[in-house]
């Protein structure tokens, strides 16, 4: 009795009925209007199967690497109160976050965790493909996943830069080299030839899009800049766009799937 | 039925409201209103939008919405490209032919400029610092006479010509000329590709 004395002060007042609108998962229509009526809940499907909370069946990877994306956002807010994208403190500063900073573990978590990332996504994708859960009619939210693998990869690419040491200059220096052999868009590509008036190269090592990841024709301090806007901002921000479409899709789309 | 009956009733209560003073305005069915249209021409003004205004206000506002887009992105795109490039320039002198010695391999200029200066015998070349394998930059080790890449272990003799590890070829050249001034001109924005024979252009090499 005490326990519901409790409850009926905690419930009771304008403050809880204005956040809740439905009254205590008692019963079914409660337990189902608890997630429909909340925003960050109501991506997720009322109900799931049985084998959709079974380990064995979903290994939990897809849960898993949206828990380390939370983990990642944690962490690497916290780290952007130390670490300052310029050639002239970066370094000094991820040395900083090792040895001057309380928690001196906070930058590991952050990489530990996107060396996890990559792989728990990765296994996700192993477990929706041995399962089939990329046919009908769930193909859409296949390519969803799709997409949010690729952006996993360049967060994690986007981060390399970030520590400014020799491994991340040339680790970046190869990378982005690829960029050049882009279709039509990289100077040394395909197509870029052709795009030409008179003798004037439109696609050159000054205009392609190597060029627009780098601000520069090489590995410098505008690529760490752009580099590091990428990393915390605009590739994050694309992620969780995809991540709530994905999550929707999968209830919308019927729900996890089953066992065959 | 429902709106049969509503139609009655739109027409029977104009008639009686017009008898009392209160004058109010008539309540007439939708589907009443648009079959009485053709009776009064003059009202069309009234109404203010037609079937053509109403077409052509959309096909002007789509076009303003996607030409102000397609100038959004393309100013976003423009964006990117800085006007000033704080790199350094592409040509650059190198100090006189003298100032060499003949075999050996000068390393002056690979921090800033990213080449390296070769007299021999013959003249002198600009060898770029940039690996053709993956885009590192290779140490000249003067003991072994080669140059080797500390990414993947390509290895170049003193010509740029590759001999060992991955790289596909040979290190580029760049163009190299004498200035006005008797100083040593290189050019970093004309590349010369052993491969491709052009090597063999007078450009990629300074005769002395």
């Amino acid at each position: 009795m005490a326990r519901s004395k409790v409850m009926r002060v905690l419930t009771e007042n304008q403050v809880w009925r204005s956040i809740f609108r439905h009254k205590l998962p008692s019963d079914d229509r409660n337990r189902v209007l608890v997630v429909l009526s909340n925003v960050f809940l109501h991506l997720h499907p009322t109900k799931v199967r049985k084998s959709g909370v079974r380990l064995s069946y979903t290994w939990c990877m897809g849960g898993l690497t949206f828990f380390i994306f939370l983990v990642e956002a944690v962490t690497g807010i916290l780290l952007m109160f130390y670490y300052r994208p310029t050639a002239e403190f970066a370094f000094e500063d991820i040395k900083a976050l090792g040895e001057h900073v309380p928690l001196g573990i906070m930058r590991e978590l952050h990489r530990w965790g996107a060396h996890a990332m990559v792989i728990t996504v990765w296994l996700h994708m192993f477990r929706v493909f041995l399962t089939g859960s990329y046919k009908p009619p769930r193909e859409f939210n296949w390519n969803v996943g799709v997409i949010l693998l690729v952006l996993t990869l360049l967060l994690s690419f986007t981060g390399y830069l970030l520590p400014w040491d020799q491994l991340a200059m040339w680790a970046v220096t190869v990378g982005t080299n690829m960029a050049r052999a882009t279709p039509f868009l990289g100077n040394e590509g395909p197509g870029a030839a052709l795009l030409s008036i008179g003798d004037t190269q439109l696609v050159h090592p000054g205009s392609d899009v190597r060029f627009a990841l780098l601000g520069g024709r090489f590995v410098a301090a505008g690529a760490l800049l752009r580099f590091y806007v990428l990393h915390c901002i605009a590739i994050p921000l694309a992620a969780a766009v995809l991540m709530a479409i994905h999550f929707w899709r999968v209830r919308k789309d019927g729900g996890i799937s089953g066992p065959l | 039925m429902s709106d049969e009956k509503q139609e009655a009733a739109g027409e029977s209560t104009p008639e009686s409201t017009e008898s009392t003073a209160v004058k109010r305005p008539k309540l007439v069915p939708v589907r009443q209103a648009a079959a009485k249209k053709p009776a009064a021409a003059p009202q069309k003004e009234d109404e203010g939008i037609t079937r053509r205004g109403l077409f052509s206000a959309l096909g002007f506002g789509w076009l303003a919405f996607v030409a102000a887009s397609g100038a959004a992105l393309t100013a976003g795109t423009r964006f990117l490209f800085p006007n000033v490039r704080y790199e350094p320039p592409t040509s650059f002198r190198v100090g006189f032919p003298t100032d060499y010695t003949i075999g050996a391999v000068e390393e002056r200029y690979k921090a800033a400029y990213g080449v390296w200066i070769v007299r021999n015998e013959e003249g002198m070349y600009a060898l770029s610092t940039v690996c053709t394998h993956l885009g590192c930059t290779p140490n000249w080790l003067a003991a072994e006479q080669k140059f080797k890449c500390p990414c993947h272990g390509s290895g170049f003799r003193i010509s740029g010509i590759n001999f060992e590890g991955p790289a596909p070829r040979p290190l580029e050249r760049y163009a190299i000329s004498l200035a006005d001034d008797g100083q040593v001109l290189v050019d970093k924005s004309r590349l010369f590709q052993e491969e491709k024979g052009q090597w063999k252009d007078p450009a990629s090499f300074l005769r002395l």
